[in-house]
């Protein structure tokens, strides 16, 4: 194998688990370390500057950061980091002197985003201070999109929500709320520079089996009721209720429906329970609350009778998977099911739907009539018009669209400056200082913690299924807080290798807990894997290969899989060939960052510049 | 500031016929140097132990004083272990294998732990075959004290202060030889696929196997001008063979070039394939083992891998005559007869 390039920042950014697979890369292990050092005000303002709204997602987050986390892969359990990012929005101080101050010098340049879910407030956070003027079009009487219409409240207090979104808003954006924008060219025909589409995918899918249309009055489609409980249309359900469907959104469904007067609500899902779309905690929750999840079974048909909805009937199916591991679900050949319900909510998904967009205007859809939107710009075929969040690509989630959305400002930042928005495209800013203080002291807290993951406190369900707005998770106290930041392991501080330093000792072998460590012959990657001190057999995870060595002509190879991040390697190395350093990398975003973290621990204030500089 | 190792392991090790990690084998952690030599014969010892699937409690570690007699806290754990006196390591060997004939006895010990204080044990454990492994660190100087030079450091080898050796060095390997020790191999600490099989060997050896490792002093003698650094040792070292050990009736898979192989069988079926690269030299032959080490020597080179073994070793119980049971499984009975028996004796000698 070739030896590694750590100079390619996005070696080491794979390392750190967590940030790599997190859509926007918050730089998690630093957050982490602030919350263990009680700096939660700090620790939010990371969050903040990377994913713009960390009280929400400390709740809500489908943390993708979770199942990578390495901790995982050692200690069977991840780290809870979402949990520990509403710990640092719970205690967070005054956070606001730390945000970027207006009034901003304007920059003459006008931008339009519709739809104020997180995509658009994210471009709208990034822009503002730059000095653009920001027209924000929402048809809700409020900011926050999705956030607010779908995430049940006790899931995501309003107050959260508020507090967050209005960070935003007070940076001088022109809100234009119970505004239904009917029409982009007419946008367009105004003097805006660019045009931001963060709709969002408004649209329930329908189930069209027989009985559907007879029982309407009793048939829900999941969002709609989802969003119609939120702006308090709708305060009640039957007493039997059955939802379809087995993402996150139904989940939402079936745990509102309870706290509305639903007493047997079931979810009824077409695929196995193990590989339901809903998050595992999710699917727990509602279990927790009683909610039956009855898994392979499709829905046949609705059954009315007197023009009442009676309930539905299912077919019993199970998943056959053929070679080529895609599955397909069988009827077992079992009589159908027939589940009464009073009332029935469908949440079988979501689809995009831009009625309101021209189809002349140069702006390209696909057959699925999905808009052409480049991957790295987040521009269309209208050089003006950017999209992103679930506009962009379909459903995702709350975090890939604040990712979208600092891109999109990114792209239209350089936009207004007519620079390429592609080769003009700053790298992300990245950082690698050495941790060393003494033969065994480090700048960061390099001990391993052994104890198991912290489960969250919950209110009883006495209190959570009376009142639809009294949040069901408490929050890690700062006391647990503390304890479960300490399982972090601190992926981001990077065991980097110096071959020409090496004695070829072995100490680093013999010390390392858990045998990454392997010198032997150089071979290409197949052969290496198998050759590791304990063959390296997860392909996700690189090996680190070093030089060839000055002594013995063989090469270092670390599987980077299961490292601890301990420090001993480097602690036993007598050349300091081995060294701990930190690792920085920060997603390029709109403006300039003025103050970063500059060594663990002493990250202070990020703000932006605020004087309309261009990246 | 981590003077604590984790107690997580790589998910994925492997286990032995009894169903151990390696970790099991694992000892405290060590407090030597960071890149001392003997911590890397301490993970040696571990994995040949590991490998050879020895159950912990059937092994006494047994040392002196030193920097190398440390080093038993940081292998095996779970086994018996007696750090006695300076250079007395043999004669606490020599009882407690004269007391319990069914453990295996590992006996580490440094250049000033064998070649000065304690000579005069270490040729008196040799001459009577104990059946044990001798291990010595030998590192050339003495460590914990500084790194003065010991008995084993080279004429001409320069120490850190820059003062160079005036007096000959102690040769181990063809002294042991000499008096007649029945296993003896010369490896560095830095070559774990030479030490793993030497190690497994000599445990498997019946009689006394003496290994003169030598284990770089990182802090004391790793500097220019030493014989005795990283450096200087992979650059002058010459092999005798390579080999591989294979445990009774277990096929042994390596495959090895066109050359001279001897398959040598150790007294429990164990077999010993020797891959021979030194020319005129004969493993079996105590005479050409000691002029190989010498030709070795005088060419400046430190000759490694297996030197000298006697495949019909006789040990020091066997010499004896010794009862086959360990005295702790002997009744009350039989360890004191009482005052008839010892009357017949008395009279026996009248």
């Amino acid at each position: 194998m070739k030896p590694t390039d750590i100079s390619d920042p996005e070696y080491f950014h794979k390392v750190v688990d967590c940030q790599y697979a997190c859509p926007a890369h918050t730089p998690v292990p630093e957050y982490i370390r602030l919350i263990a050092e009680g700096k939660y005000t700090e620790a939010y303002m990371i969050n903040w500057d990377s994913n713009v709204f960390p009280g929400i997602l400390g709740r809500t987050c489908d943390r993708p950061c979770e199942p990578a986390c390495r901790r995982g892969r050692i200690d069977e359990e991840p780290v809870a980091i979402c949990r520990l990012k509403r710990v640092a929005a719970d205690n967070r101080g005054d956070v606001e002197p730390l945000m970027p101050q207006g009034p901003f010098k304007p920059n003459g340049k006008k931008v339009a985003l519709i739809g104020a879910g997180p995509a658009s407030l994210t471009v709208a956070r990034d822009l503002a201070p730059l000095g653009y003027e920001i027209h924000l079009f929402d048809e809700q009487f409020k900011g926050g999109g999705f956030m607010l219409s779908q995430i049940p409240a006790f899931r995501l207090p309003e107050r959260v929500l508020d507090e967050e979104v209005n960070y935003i808003l007070d940076l001088g954006i022109h809100t234009h709320f119970k505004h239904y924008v009917s029409s982009l060219k007419d946008v367009l025909e105004q003097d805006y520079e660019a045009v931001f589409v963060g709709t969002g995918a408004p649209r329930g899918r329908e189930l069209k089996i027989p009985g559907r249309e007879e029982g309407d009055a009793n048939i829900h489609i999941g969002i709609n009721w989802l969003g119609s409980v939120a702006f308090e249309h709708t305060s009640k359900i039957g007493k039997t209720v059955i939802v379809l469907g087995g993402g996150n959104t139904a989940m939402d469904c079936c745990r509102t429906a309870r706290r509305l007067g639903g007493e047997d609500v079931k979810v009824i899902v077409r695929s196995p329970y193990q590989t339901m779309k809903a998050s595992p905690w999710e699917k727990e929750d509602a279990q927790h609350e009683d909610i039956p999840i009855i898994d392979n079974h499709v829905p046949k048909s609705f059954v009315v009778e007197n023009g009442r909805l009676k309930g539905v009937t299912f077919e019993k199916v199970e998943a056959k998977y053929d070679e080529a591991r895609k599955r397909s679900l069988v009827p077992t050949g079992e009589p159908e099911v027939f589940y009464p319900a009073d009332d029935v909510l469908v949440a079988i998904g979501q689809e995009n739907a831009f009625p309101w967009i021209e189809r002349n205007i140069g702006l390209d859809f696909d057959k699925w009539e999905m808009p052409v939107v480049d991957k790295t710009t987040f521009q269309s075929t209208h050089p003006k018009v950017f999209f992103g969040g679930d506009a962009a690509f379909g459903p995702e989630n709350v975090i890939t669209a604040v990712a979208h959305g600092h891109q999109a400002a990114v792209s239209i930042d350089l936009l207004c400056h007519k620079k390429n928005l592609l080769t003009e495209r700053l790298h992300p800013m990245v950082n690698l200082v050495s941790q060393k203080m003494g033969i065994h002291e480090w700048a960061y807290d390099s001990e391993i913690d052994e104890y198991d993951r912290l489960v969250v406190p919950q209110a009883p369900k006495t209190k959570t299924l009376v009142n639809r707005k009294q949040e069901v998770e408490l929050g890690f106290d700062p006391l647990a807080g503390y304890e479960e930041a300490k399982r972090c392991l601190n992926c981001d501080v990077q065991t980097v290798f110096n071959a020409p330093k090496c004695i070829e000792c072995d100490a680093c072998v013999d010390i390392c807990p858990t045998a990454c460590i392997t010198f032997t012959a150089n071979e290409e990657e197949p052969e290496l894997r198998q050759h590791t001190k304990v063959p390296a057999l997860n392909l996700t995870q690189d090996l680190y290969v070093s030089e060839t060595l000055p002594q013995t002509k063989r090469i270092m190879v670390k599987d980077e899989d299961v490292c601890l991040h301990c420090g001993l390697c480097a602690e036993r190395c007598p050349t300091a060939a081995w060294d701990m350093q930190a690792f920085w990398y920060n997603v390029t975003k709109a403006g300039e960052v003025k103050f970063g973290p500059t060594m663990i621990g002493n990250m202070v204030q990020i703000t932006r510049n605020g004087n309309g500089a261009t990246p | 500031m981590t003077y604590v190792r984790s107690t997580f392991r790589h998910p994925a090790l492997p286990k032995n016929d009894l169903g151990y990690t390696v970790d099991y084998y694992e000892g405290s952690l060590s407090t030597l140097c960071a890149g001392c030599g003997h911590d890397s014969i301490n993970a040696a010892i571990v994995e040949a132990c590991w490998e050879l699937n020895i159950e912990p409690h059937k092994v006494a570690k047994l040392s002196g004083i030193g920097c190398s007699s440390k080093s038993p806290a940081y292998f095996l754990s779970n086994s018996h272990g007696f750090n006695s006196v300076h250079g007395r390591m043999p004669s606490v060997a020599t009882g407690a294998n004269l007391a319990n004939r069914d453990l295996i006895y590992f006996g580490v010990s440094g250049d000033g732990d064998t070649a000065s204080i304690g000579m005069g044990q270490f040729v008196h454990v040799v001459r009577r075959n104990l059946n044990m492994v001798y291990l010595v660190m030998n590192n050339g100087c003495y460590g914990l004290t500084k790194g003065q030079d010991s008995a084993t450091a080279d004429a001409g080898s320069k120490s850190k202060a820059g003062s160079v050796n005036l007096f000959e060095a102690i040769d181990l390997a063809s002294l042991a030889i000499e008096l007649g020790a029945t296993f003896v191999g010369q490896s560095f600490s830095g070559d774990k696929e030479q030490l793993i099989p030497l190690l497994k060997a000599a445990m498997k050896h019946k009689g006394f196997a003496m290994l003169n490792v030598i284990s770089p002093c990182v802090t004391f003698n790793n500097n220019p001008g030493s014989t005795k650094s990283y450096d200087y040792v992979r650059e002058h070292v010459e092999i005798t063979g390579t080999m591989d050990f294979a445990p009774m009736m277990k096929e042994i898979t390596a495959s090895y070039e066109a050359g001279s192989i001897n398959d040598l069988t150790m007294h429990d079926g164990s077999i010993i394939r020797l891959h021979k690269l030194a020319k005129d030299w004969d493993p079996f032959d105590p005479n050409s083992a000691m002029n190989a080490i010498h030709h070795a020597k005088r060419k400046g080179e430190i000759l490694t891998g297996l030197l000298y073994m006697d495949q019909d070793s006789i040990e020091l119980h066997e010499m004896l005559k010794t009862n086959e049971k360990p005295l702790n499984l002997l009744s009350k009975f039989q360890l004191c007869p009482g005052s008839e028996t010892l009357a017949k004796i008395n009279a026996g000698l009248r």
